[in-house]
């Protein structure tokens, strides 16, 4: 394949670290190619290598680790072999590379203009007018009144704009290859969308060749022409984008397909997991890596390293299945667990009674200012919201972030006490509670949060963080029932009870999930707040939460009140479905009616801007003007009215009222009357 | 009984402090989590190496914390005490304590320093050096024989350490190999090839080191005076080696008096918030917007005129001083916390809104609950950090304090009071240097250990740099293309 066009040449590259338990192998011989101007995905889990492996490509590797073996020739130039100040030359100038935390990746105490002139004379790029040339960097990345931003810091950017000056500053010198390490993990789906358009159009105009790092499989089905599969410090498939999404060849590929929600399959089906953990790389491997995972492994496969293997259409996979004379991989197997996750719970019988009713949840945050910390200003998180759930339901609660959605699952469960409306569970009004009271009332209501690694006190063992709950709320009339009660639990999330003796620390992201589920259920509440349970779990752990959190509501009858921004997710688990825009719900309903026919111009907006696998499903992306306004002064009358396109003159003066349409669909826009 | 056992109140509060220790050893052996960044402490080599010079100073000053009254001889049927306070230490050094000369003399004199007149056997008056009581008393010949002597002193003193290293390497290694169930040859060449998870080589060549100056220094000090002696004859090794505990009992009993008032005002200020936030920060703003040493200058003398004033309280002259060192402990206490308690509230801001913190409030735990279940053993390691940083800190301060005058006791012997002293010794002429490079010296060594020290433990607790695996790997790279930039 080392054709005239071949860019990059990535031969054997293998990067080890040095740690207390000996040498990972973290890249271990990963070899492939990237043709000018093309797109190339390195997909996988995190933890796989994709990091380390460019960072090795750049030579920016963290301390303990080092290069081993291999060579990563840039136009036939070998940069292993370069001398550092020769390898300063090659990084930004021909070979760049933009980062996931845009916050954390620019320096705060430089202006923006301070940072992309430094960058254009570190390469002799600067032209007699640098700040002219900084100028118009900015505005080829999108960032709309380029010349007032130019002399703003990075906290006054938003984190879209942070990733866009990331990208001007690393297009600078003119790289022929940027290499975007999870570049829009961190963004919104609107300004993820955005991004990945900008890469898009820099790419075709420049012939730069783009080596896009990602976990998410639709991202790669809109943005690359090759693909290639990491798992544990190896590329187990390469193959081109169209064949790669027909018909993937590697079964960890398949395994990753069939976990995604949102696959069109629908939602009674229960999501593949994949089994296990990505093994340790400290290690020398006998056999296949993925072996303990594989649902199709055989003996072969435990003794004998399998290498990468032609298969055709430019596809190679590393996987005996596809060895000479073995037979043909077959399609995988429909998932062996489908039977064991009931469908789902009945719709119309729960429907009528709400459990918990919100009306007019206001909750705002005073700013202060000054030496008496007067309030000059209100942020207004939440503004008179209504919602509504049943038992045995899910209400999906999306939204972009900072617009609010986790400041309700708190005002509900009164950590934030709101400043106006009611919190209605079962005809209690929460909000109006003395603290005294209100502790009795809190079994029923309980949270999981996003972060499994923030959300456990890393000082306390598994039994005495489940304990906790317990013990406040007296769920056990004597102290000899806590044990069992906590073995009990455990098994219910999947976890031994042998595990309780551990510290947090000692448990992978799902397990960890799986605790603070466990916890969340040992006060059997009725209401549970998921507070983004899966947006930090990779897609497999992500199927296996998912999949718990169904069959625990259809056998305990819980209600959930999900928060989140992975429409697919919506699509899997939710009944009904509210769409939060800047501390208001703009529209709300059952979930085929909201996600299959949008009525909001804001939900056909984020609607749109979701990546998909499915070519057929791409609609055309309604792009939004400007950013998210401040919820401390919120535009006037519509609140979405600046970026919306069918704004009208009445959208400037008037709040909408809610309006029902006929199939039940709740809309706050003046186009319905 | 030969003696009457003393307890001065900084006695009580140390051995407090020491069995405080080594309850907390017991807890974290027992308890991996805790364990974890101990074990990393362990395996730095310059913290481990600080902590074998550091030893050496704590053990000398608990030495010096044994305190005892001598019974006093010849007093008939009646049982009388001396009115001078002891200690352990006092009676190992009892030579070095009791063999004063009668002014300045040089490091490892025969002679005085300075010419005196001398009446002559036939009645004439000469002006000379006279010869030491003690220094060298024992040459017939200082001029021809003192070097010799000391040379053979010293190469003595060095077979001494020799002797005593070597006992202490095999101890070490018998030690390893009964741990690691292996022979002791096993254990020795895994000691002399350095390939021990804990820097053991390391350890015992500082060990070696230390015996390698203290060996000679302790068979001269039986016969010359090796640091000298100042003005009133007294051995300044003597001065230095009772200076530690002073420094000691400083840097550890300040932290003692300002943990409670930092780590509890500092985590409720930033647990609760409102009221309570605002009368902390407003207290701690304006104690630390006065200048520390008015308050602790205008404290010292308060406290100073309340001792004069009460005479009967105290029986003996240490009792007093030991008074005032504990006072000077308080007030630098009182006036230090501000700092600590300002990081400590910041970081109760942020932990209580975390998701864990949170997922207790949702049960509706209380707060004194979550204070401390929560809050407090995730503050811990930034409490231990401050308690290790700040000790040196505290010994400088001390000498600083001591030498404007509102320190410790006069009478009490302190790396402070000696800079005091040498303030008018420097302008004399000839100088008298040694008493000032003596005190300067070992204050050197004491804070570098410490201060070596303290940058193991941080490294080993601090939770940044603990999370650097954790951390978005871009964080670092980036800043690395930025430094490849400048
Ligand atoms: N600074 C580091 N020190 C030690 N190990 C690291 C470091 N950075 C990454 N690793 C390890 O290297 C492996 C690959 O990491 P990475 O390339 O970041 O994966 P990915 O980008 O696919 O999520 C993981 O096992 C990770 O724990
Ligand atoms: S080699 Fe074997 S274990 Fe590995 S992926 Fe292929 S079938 Fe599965
Ligand atoms: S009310 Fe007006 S501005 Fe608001 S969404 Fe509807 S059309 Fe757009
Ligand atoms: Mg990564």
């Amino acid at each position: 394949m080392s054709g005239l066009d071949t860019l990059l040449q990535v031969r054997e590259l293998r990067t080890v670290i040095e740690s207390p338990l000996g040498a990972v192998r973290a890249v271990d011989s990963v070899s492939f190619d990237i043709r000018a101007g093309e797109t190339f995905a390195l997909v996988g889990e995190s933890g796989c290598g994709k990091s380390l492996t460019a960072l090795s490509l750049l030579r920016l590797l963290p301390d303990a680790a080092r290069i081993d073996a291999g060579q990563v020739l840039l136009d036939g130039e070998d940069v292993l072999s370069l001398p550092e100040w020769r390898m300063r030359e090659v990084r930004g100038a021909r070979m760049a590379i933009v980062f996931q935390e845009p916050g954390t990746s620019l320096n705060p105490v430089l202006t923006v203009a301070d940072q992309l002139i430094e960058v254009l004379q570190r390469h002799g790029a600067a032209n007699g007018d640098p700040l002219g040339h900084a100028r118009a960097l900015l505005e080829q990345v999108g960032i709309p009144d380029a010349q007032r931003r130019l002399h703003e810091y990075p906290f006054q950017l938003s984190g879209g704009m942070k990733q866009r000056v990331m990208i001007a500053m690393a297009l600078a010198a003119a790289p022929a290859l940027l290499v975007a390490d999870e570049p829009t993990t961190a963004l919104d789906v609107t300004i993820q969308s955005q991004v990945l358009e900008l890469l898009r159009r820099l790419q075709l105009e420049r012939g730069m060749a783009l080596l896009l790092i990602t976990h998410d499989l639709a991202v790669v089905s809109e943005m690359a022409q090759q693909v290639a599969v990491m798992y544990a410090g190896q590329i187990v498939e390469l193959a081109p984008r169209a064949r790669f999404f027909s018909a993937p060849a590697h079964p960890y590929s398949q395994r990753l397909f069939a976990a995604l929600p949102g696959g069109g399959e629908g939602r009674g089906r229960p999501l593949a997991t994949i089994p296990g953990s990505v093994p340790a790389l400290a290690q020398p491997f006998r056999g296949c890596r993925f072996a303990e995972r594989c649902d199709r492994v055989r003996d072969v496969c435990r003794v004998r390293v399998p290498e990468l293997i032609d298969v055709g259409d430019a596809t190679r996979v590393r996987c005996h299945l596809y060895a000479p004379g073995q037979v043909p991989a077959a399609q995988p197997p429909t998932d062996a667990a489908a039977a064991s996750v009931p469908a789902d719970a009945p719709a119309g019988a729960a429907r009528d009674e709400a459990l918990l009713e919100v009306q007019g949840l206001r909750v705002h945050f005073p700013i202060r200012r000054g030496l008496f910390k007067r309030v000059v200003g209100h942020v207004r998180a939440v503004d008179e919201i209504d919602l509504r759930i049943a038992s045995h339901r899910t209400l999906a609660l999306v939204g972009e972030s900072g617009c609010g959605k986790s400041t309700v699952g708190r005002g509900i469960l009164q950590l934030l006490r709101p400043d106006g409306g009611r919190v209605l569970f079962q005809g209690e009004d929460l909000a109006a509670m003395p603290t005294g009271q209100l502790r009795t009332r809190r079994r029923h209501i309980q949270i999981i949060f996003q972060d499994p690694y923030a959300s456990l006190n890393p000082r306390m063992r598994v039994r005495d963080l489940i304990a906790e709950g317990i013990d406040a709320l007296e769920v056990v009339a004597e102290q000899t029932q806590c044990d069992p009660r906590i073995d009990a639990i455990l098994a219910q999330v999947g976890l031994d009870a042998g595990m309780k003796w551990r510290y947090p620390h000692e448990f992978s992201g799902g397990q960890r999930q799986r605790i603070a589920i466990a916890r969340a259920l040992a006060v059997d509440p009725r209401l549970i707040v998921c507070d983004e349970p899966t947006s930090a779990l990779d897609v497999s752990v992500q199927a296996q939460i998912l999949n718990l959190l169904k069959e625990l509501q259809s056998r305990l009858g819980l209600a959930y009140l999900f928060i989140t921004h992975n429409i697919a997710v919506v699509e899997y688990l939710a009944h009904d479905v509210a769409v939060m825009y800047l501390g208001r719900i703009v529209e709300r309903g059952r979930v085929e009616d909201v996600l299959g026919g949008p009525a909001h111009p804001y939900t056909q907006a984020l609607l749109s801007a979701v990546p998909t696998l499915d070519p057929a499903r791409r609609t055309q992306i309604i792009r939004l003007q400007g950013e998210l306004p401040s919820p401390v002064n919120p535009p006037a009358g519509c609140h979405f009215h600046p970026r919306c396109p069918a704004a009208s003159e009445r959208c400037r003066i008037e709040y909408p009222q809610a309006r029902t349409l006929p199939d039940g669909q709740v809309v706050h826009c003046h186009l319905y009357p | 009984m030969p003696f009457k056992p003393v307890i001065l109140w900084t006695d009580a509060l140390i051995f407090l402090l020491v069995a405080a220790i080594a309850a907390l050893a017991w807890t974290v052996r027992r308890d991996e989590h805790l364990r974890a960044p101990w074990a990393k402490v362990a395996r730095s080599r310059s913290g481990m190496c600080a902590l074998v010079v550091l030893t050496a100073f704590v053990v000398t000053g608990l030495l010096d914390s044994l305190h005892y009254r001598p019974r006093l001889e010849g007093t008939g049927g009646a049982v009388n005490y001396g009115a001078e306070v002891r200690s352990a230490f006092d009676a190992l050094a009892d030579g070095l304590r009791t063999r004063t000369e009668r002014t300045y003399s040089a490091p490892l004199a025969t002679h005085a320093f300075s010419r005196e007149s001398i009446e002559r056997a036939h009645g004439t008056q000469a002006r000379e050096y006279p010869r030491l009581r003690h220094g060298g008393a024992h040459l017939e010949d200082p001029h021809g024989e003192r070097w010799p002597d000391v040379g053979r002193k010293t190469l003595a003193g060095a077979g001494l350490a020799l002797a005593l290293w070597t006992v202490l390497a095999m101890l070490l290694a018998a030690l390893l190999a009964m741990r690691h169930r292996e022979g002791i040859d096993g254990a020795l060449s895994d000691l002399v090839h350095g390939c021990t998870e804990v820097p053991w080589r390391a350890m015992l060549l500082t060990a070696g080191a230390l015996l390698a100056v203290a060996g000679p220094v302790w068979v001269l000090a039986g016969s010359y005076h090796v640091l000298g002696t100042d003005k009133v004859g007294q051995d300044i090794l003597y001065q230095t080696l009772k200076s530690i505990r002073t420094g000691l009992v400083i840097g550890t009993l300040t932290t003692l008096v300002m943990l409670p008032f930092a780590v509890i005002l500092g985590l409720m200020a930033g647990y609760f918030r409102g009221w309570i936030d605002d009368l902390v920060q407003y207290v701690y703003t304006t104690l630390s917007s006065i200048p520390g040493v008015l308050l602790i200058a205008s404290a010292v003398l308060l406290t100073q005129v309340w001792m004069d004033n009460r005479p009967e309280l105290f029986e003996t002259v240490s009792e007093r001083a030991d008074v005032r060192l504990l006072f000077l402990c308080l007030i630098l206490g009182i006036t230090g916390w501000t700092g600590l308690c300002r990081l400590l509230r910041g970081e109760a801001l942020k932990l209580r809104e975390a998701d864990y913190v949170q997922a207790a409030r949702a049960f509706g735990v209380r707060d004194a609950r979550i204070l401390t279940r929560h809050l407090l053993p995730n503050v811990m390691h930034i409490v231990l950090i401050a308690a290790v940083m700040d000790f040196s800190g505290l010994v400088l301060a001390e000498a600083v304090l001591s030498y404007i005058g509102v320190g410790v006791d006069p009478s009490m012997i302190s790396f402070g009071t000696m800079i005091n002293n040498a303030r008018l010794e420097l302008a004399r002429e000839p100088m008298v240097w040694w008493s000032l490079a003596a005190a300067f010296l070992f204050m050197f060594v004491l804070v570098l250990a410490a201060n070596l020290f303290s940058d193991a433990v941080r490294d080993a607790f601090d939770p940044r740099m603990r999370s650097s695996w954790a951390l978005p790997a871009a964080l670092r790279p980036a800043q690395r293309l930025r430094a490849g930039s400048a």
